[in-house]
């Protein structure tokens, strides 16, 4: 079965539009997307082994650490940028994010959501760092460095004048749309996904 | 085991001057080269395949005494480039002494070898020259893969003519030297030019400057390996009890000591001297005022690998190049291999090389 985040990633993005996906791991995402939307794709990665298996996907990747921000990209040459599940691994978000929005005209960013019930119950009730299917890493050796909520991905937008543009919020296999009270989807919701853009 | 392929290499006689940079010309040019597989009928599956400083037209299958091509493990059915599908074509450079014209060749009008009267060539004239044989094939398509020096010359294919490369392979190479490599190749001329035997480059009837050649040889296979590569190969290790004066003692001593050695027997000293002075001088980025400006018409895809190792063409080297085609937007695709090899790496890790150059060459259709 198709991961449902790919599901709703790929229908966000327009046919034969540019994409660049940013931390694009292995492409499953990129290869969908070229499959299903047809679009001219970039991929960039950081860890050799998973642009090796990009690379093998038939893929174009450039393997480069994305908190070095993206210099030799020019302004708004690339219709989309994809930051998928990659926001809150990065060093520096507030660099990404920004330099993603430069590139791209729109983007779709997606994370876990720290405020989601069963992650807050986790750590009222064992007072230890929240581990389930979508945070299965130990304090230790996560690559999470950033997790971020719902809400506070609302108020970073906010305060740098980001545009979002659409919302959806994802709790188990099923998928709810941007009118849903945003403190009630903050709790319910294991996953988001917004379109946002800057100009 | 398959089917051993054997393959001869074969001369074509060049019609007309070659006009090289340097406003010099050169006639009765001869390049020695050898194919692999079968050009098809569209005339378009056609990949050349570039040396490096000191390789020849042999770049794969088994030559009359045996001996596989430099790049044999790439190259061949199912392999990395893959005859079964493509028409691989290797040549020697111009400047070389393999078989293409360079300063042991005989000059017409002296009837005696160039020596120091041959011009100096570039690696615009070495391409210029390959031209010259595709043109002969009459292919219309063009696949360009070289490593290092080889490289470069895929990367002035790729500036030189837009129209005819669909695809460019850049391993372990640099759009140009830096001060550090010129350094290196700067002593290396210099061990030659004051061999006693050099004789301002007239030794081919009497004894070569074989001290010369062969230290040149030792300083760059220093920079062909890295710290690691040298640690693991040799350590500290003696060859046997030590002499207590200054002749061989230790393993890295005996190894490029070797390597010196058995190089003479297969180059010519002049030939060295040019082609060094060729990559010294390659520099698209001062030529066309970037790199940007110079990949403007292209219409290529681009693989570029380095290795991590490799501190004479470095991972940064790489990424200006990619940096540049990212920045027009071009397809390009770049990973930096891990590798404890060095420089050496382009010919030795051909796993990982030959998993991403056949994926790659599978999207071209």
């Amino acid at each position: 079965m198709l991961n449902l985040n790919y599901k709703i990633v790929c229908s966000l993005i327009d046919e034969n539009s540019s994409v660049l996906d940013l931390g694009c791991g292995e492409g499953n995402l990129l290869r969908l997307l070229r499959k299903t939307k047809n679009v001219k794709g970039l991929g960039i990665e950081i860890d050799e082994n998973s642009v090796l298996s990009a690379l093998q996907k038939g893929l174009s990747v450039v393997q480069k650490d994305l908190d070095k921000g993206l210099d030799e990209f020019q302004d708004k040459s690339y219709d989309w940028a994809v930051l998928n599940q990659t926001l809150q691994s990065t060093k520096d978000p507030e660099l990404v994010m920004s330099e993603m929005l430069r590139v791209a005209k729109k983007a779709v960013v997606s994370f876990p959501n720290f405020a989601y019930w069963r992650v807050r119950f986790y750590l009222f009730l064992k007072g230890k760092m929240p581990k389930y299917k979508k945070l299965p890493y130990e304090w230790y050796n996560t690559p999470n460095v950033h997790l971020l909520t719902i809400s506070d991905f609302f108020e970073f937008c906010k305060k740098r004048d980001i545009k979002i543009e659409k919302s959806l919020y994802l709790k188990r296999h099923k998928v709810a749309s941007g009118f849903l009270m945003r403190n009630i989807a903050n709790f319910l919701s294991e996953e988001a996904v917004f379109v946002i853009s800057k100009n | 085991m398959g089917i051993t392929n054997f393959v001869e290499t074969k001369i074509l006689k060049v019609e007309g001057n070659l006009e090289l940079k340097s406003g010099k010309t050169l006639s009765n040019v001869e390049i020695a080269y050898e194919t692999y597989g079968k050009l098809n009928e569209d005339k378009d599956n056609a990949i050349l395949v570039l040396h490096a400083l000191t390789g020849d037209a042999h770049a794969a299958f088994l030559d009359k005494n045996n001996k596989p091509g430099w790049w044999d493990d790439m190259i061949g059915p199912n392999k990395a480039f893959d005859t079964n599908k493509y028409f691989v074509i290797s040549s020697n450079i111009l400047g070389g002494c393999k078989g293409t014209t360079g300063p042991s060749s005989i000059n017409p009008k002296t009837n005696k070898p160039y020596a120091l009267e041959f011009p100096v060539i570039t690696i615009e004239d070495i391409v210029k020259l390959q031209k010259k044989l595709i043109d002969y094939f009459g292919i219309k398509k063009l696949i360009v893969a070289g490593g290092s020096m080889g490289g470069m010359q895929a990367l002035e294919w790729a500036i030189r003519y837009p129209e005819i490369i669909t695809n460019t392979i850049i391993i372990a190479s640099s759009a140009r030297l830096n001060a550090q490599s010129i350094a290196f190749n700067a002593v290396a001329r210099n061990a030659i030019l004051s061999d006693k035997n050099f004789n301002n480059g007239n030794y081919y009837d009497s004894v070569h400057p074989e001290q010369g050649l062969s230290i040149a040889r030792m300083i760059g296979h220093i920079t062909y390996l890295c710290e690691d590569a040298m640690l693991k190969k040799f350590g500290r290790e003696f060859k046997g009890d030590p002499s207590f004066d200054f002749g061989i003692d230790f393993q890295v001593e005996s190894y490029l000591e070797h390597q010196g050695r058995v190089f003479v027997d297969r180059f010519d000293a002049n030939s060295y001297l040019y082609i060094t002075k060729a990559i010294d001088y390659y520099d698209p980025v001062e030529e066309f005022g970037g790199l940007q400006n110079a990949f403007k018409n292209s219409n290529s895809r681009f693989l570029i690998i380095s290795f991590s190792t490799d501190w004479l063409f470095t991972t940064e080297q790489s990424k200006q190049i990619v940096n540049a085609l990212i920045n027009l937007n071009k397809d390009v695709s770049f990973v930096e291999l891990e590798s404890k090899c060095g420089h050496d790496a382009f010919l030795l890790e051909f796993e990982a090389q030959t998993k991403i150059i056949k994926s790659f060459l599978k999207e071209e259709a």
